[in-house]
């Protein structure tokens, strides 16, 4: 029998709960954009599937819920992924 | 004295789900360069980017996006039930989630059915005619909405073979970190998606 197996339970309403709040979300990344905000929309756009990202990871992958190490590990490469994409564009953008 | 191995079976949860992580950051990372390309070449022909974007039905986009959010939700609860012991429960959450994945694909079906019938394919002469970011606009609309959809193909297959384990009772209250692996896929699909309808749908 392996031990780690029973551990947090998440209830269902916390998932009904985080389902909608990404939903609501959705709808205001779309509200948002249909203006003519230039730059600003696309900002805010991301800003959105940013914080979506966020639950779906804590909550739907349980990332609350694990052991640190997992946390670790996918800041980790989130951080690895800024860095390519910063570096990046400095370099487009000042050549 | 008699030789007799004893095999006493290990099994260990936690790093069967690190592999899985593992699994899953090369595929954010393949899929992280590909938005990098995007960031560049869009970067370098904001006007066409624009233009193009508006080409794509926000309607249809919004649609799948709430599709695949609450494929996401039935599929997290789906590790719940089975952590509750309600098997029946656990198998309709499974069926609802790779029923909505395959309406994904028929809608994603439609939706570059209707590109196609307008000329919009990667190389078609009426691209030519628009110039270079139109054709890079939609080269990679191709490209990641169709890699994306050959994630969800994986995704429902896999969550099949989990749906057939459930059945046969290899995955329940005691074990069931297979479950977990597949449902950790499928959220993989999902925040993939949730990156690509902005980019690709808002953002015009």
């Amino acid at each position: 029998m392996s031990s780690s197996e029973n551990r947090h339970v998440v209830p269902y309403s916390t998932y009904i709960v985080i389902l909608l709040v990404l939903l609501v979300f959705t709808g205001l990344s779309i509200l948002v954009t249909s203006y003519e905000l230039g730059p600003l929309a696309v900002s805010a756009a991301l800003l959105f599937a940013t914080l979506k990202t966020t639950l779906v990871l804590l909550y739907f992958m349980h990332l609350k819920f694990e052991e640190r190490l997992f946390g670790v590990m996918v800041s980790v490469v989130m951080a690895l992924f800024l860095v390519v994409l910063v570096i990046t564009f400095f370099d487009y953008s000042f050549r | 004295m008699s030789q007799t191995a004893v095999h006493t079976e290990h099994f260990d949860a936690t790093a069967s789900k690190i592999g899985m992580w593992l699994f899953i950051f090369t595929e954010l990372l393949l899929f992280g360069g590909l938005f990098i390309v995007y960031s560049v070449v869009r970067f370098m022909h904001q006007d066409a980017f624009h233009l193009a974007a508006q080409e794509l039905d926000v309607v249809l986009g919004a649609t799948n996006t709430g599709l695949l959010l609450i494929s996401s939700m039935t599929i997290a609860m789906s590790v719940s039930a089975i952590q509750f012991g309600h098997k029946k429960f656990t198998q309709i959450l499974i069926i609802i989630t790779i029923l909505i994945g395959l309406v994904f694909l028929v809608n994603k079906y439609f939706e570059w059915s209707v590109k196609i019938g307008h000329g919009l394919y990667p190389g078609s002469p009426v691209l030519q005619g628009f110039g270079n970011g139109d054709t890079l606009f939609f080269g990679l609309y191709f490209f990641m909405t169709g890699l994306h959809a050959l994630h969800i193909v994986a995704g429902v297959s896999i969550l099949g073979w989990v749906l057939v384990r459930v059945n046969r009772n290899g995955i329940h209250a005691g074990h069931f970190v297979h479950l977990e692996n597949g449902a950790l896929y499928w959220h993989l699909v999902d925040v993939i998606w949730i990156f690509l309808f902005p980019l690709f749908y808002l953002i015009s």
